[in-house]
């Protein structure tokens, strides 16, 4: 498939996850074909980087699901922030990271809920009002009934693919893309090469045929956020899209790029 | 004669005394150093990873694999004490890294609740504060990200500052002063802090200093002391 492939079988208003974590290893080049396509509406769920940064900012993002968003080496994503402070962000659902997880497992595995214990106390269920909390029926503990984050579909990232949908990463974590392809309908996966490395330990297989829909061969296809071994993250190019947040000319420059 | 980044990262070493072959998450520079310190005198079996998913041991060593997946199992194994940071925090204990203002419209815009619910009520926090003030230490924080001691928390063990360290080892688990650095005043702490203080029955200690041999690991882990320095 090509990006603009995989952007003809999305739709305004579905439920997006993104893969990747913060400024890592995130599918940028899926998400740069979506920006420029005139897919609006989403429900954005994604551990969150400059592809919330972007989407927020091109005003495509209804709801945001997520427990940060960061650009790691510049802590506070600007767009982000921008969205959240003007209100032009019209919804979110702030969760706790782990909490996130857990999401994306009970919807991987068809479940409405998974229990626990993190997000009790805090203002995450204040803000949050439609996640409930349940009772042991063990020992009548109460815990957080995390509902099921079920995705229209997802896109992530890879090191190496194949023209099945194995899926294989090289860098020093998975985050949860595997849970996000599962939790998802249908799971688009780029790659920076359609050629798997035979000689890397097979546990670095954490996507198989069965979990992916579609995939693209996609060089360079995290862009500036890292994609190790491959390459590091560009951070002369996030630091030029974060100094874009306080210039609207450099930003218009900056989508004309995408 | 020590600085006061070198009181500060005793301090934050001392935080982690006791706590065995348990995860050490270190979130920022000062509280990094402040394990490794740990790690590399009194608490050797302290685990630390170097920030990424590589567990790197004492010497220097890869021990083992650790991802963010494998970071929640051991969190919610309870075998982990966070160090975090906080843009507020409350005499409780409640802490924000989230967000200033109304939740639905942010004055400020910070990072999200990151992990600071799950850590704070599956096993030991301590937070690292690295000036204090009136702005930070506030009567009530705009959004509880990490729970306090009167939400739930399993263990809010130490908070450090610039001015000293605290602990909730009260009746009502509201902060008190553990000890001052040396040269810093009850009043001075105070004064730096949106609530009342308490303080402990007779004189407030005050924290320590580096051995000669902690020093010698400090300036391992911190060259020409560019990030203790920066501490005043």
């Amino acid at each position: 498939m090509t990006p603009d492939d995989v952007v003809s079988e999305l739709w305004s208003g579905m439920t997006l996850g993104i893969g990747g974590w913060g400024s890592r290893r995130k599918p940028m080049t899926l998400v740069r074909a979506l920006a420029k396509s005139d897919i609006t509406d989403l429900h954005v769920v994604s551990y969150g980087g400059p592809d919330v940064g972007i989407l927020c900012a091109l005003g495509k993002v209804r709801k945001l699901t997520f427990g940060f968003v960061s650009l790691d080496s510049i802590p506070l994503e600007p767009h982000f922030r921008i969205a959240r402070q003007t209100g032009t962000l019209p919804e979110i659902v702030e969760l706790d990271e782990g909490m996130f997880q857990l999401g994306l497992r009970a919807a991987a595995w068809g479940l409405d809920f998974l229990p626990t214990r993190a997000g009790l106390g805090s203002d995450v269920l204040k803000h949050a009002p439609h996640i409930q909390t349940i009772t042991s029926p063990y020992s009548g503990q109460a815990l957080v009934a995390m509902p099921a984050l079920k995705l229209d579909a997802a896109l992530v990232h890879m090191n190496r693919a194949d023209a099945r949908g194995v899926g294989q990463f090289l860098g020093p974590d998975p985050y949860f893309d595997d849970w996000f392809c599962m939790a998802a309908d249908k799971a688009y996966v780029s790659a920076e090469s359609l050629e798997l490395d035979a000689d890397a330990c097979i546990h670095s297989r954490i996507l198989h045929r069965g979990m992916v829909s579609g995939v693209v061969h996609a060089p360079g296809g995290a862009w500036f956020t890292e994609c190790p071994p491959d390459y590091e993250r560009d951070e002369d190019l996030q630091a030029r899209y974060a100094a874009t947040a306080k210039d609207p000319d450099a930003w218009a420059a900056f989508v004309q790029e995408l | 004669m020590a600085t006061r980044g070198d009181i500060c990262a005793v301090a934050i070493a001392e935080t982690f005394r006791g706590d065995g072959a348990i995860m050490a998450s270190a979130m920022g520079p000062m509280p990094k150093i402040g394990a490794r310190l740990a790690q590399a005198t009194f608490e050797p079996d302290l685990m630390m990873t170097d920030g990424i998913a590589t567990m790197i041991d004492g010497d220097g060593e890869v021990e083992a694999w650790m991802p963010f997946s494998k970071v929640f199992d051991t969190l919610w194994n309870a075998k982990r004490h966070v160090m975090m940071g906080a843009s507020q925090i409350d005499r409780f204990g409640n802490q924000n890294i989230s967000c200033l203002g109304d939740h639905a419209k942010p004055k400020v815009q910070l990072l999200g609740s990151r992990g600071a619910p799950g850590n704070t009520i599956c096993h030991p926090t301590s937070y690292w504060v690295g000036r204090h003030t009136a702005r930070v230490f506030v009567p009530s924080v705009d959004m509880v990200s990490g729970i306090g001691t009167n939400n739930g928390a399993y263990e809010i063990r130490r908070v450090i500052t610039n001015l000293g360290v605290f602990d909730f080892e009260t009746e009502s688990g509201t902060m008190r002063v553990r000890s001052l650095h040396p040269g810093v005043t009850f009043e001075e702490a105070q004064e730096a802090t949106g609530f009342a203080i308490e303080r402990p029955d007779g004189a407030i200690p005050v924290s320590r200093e580096p051995t000669d041999a902690e020093l010698t690991v400090l300036e391992r882990w911190d060259p020409g002391a560019a990030i203790r320095g920066r501490i005043a």
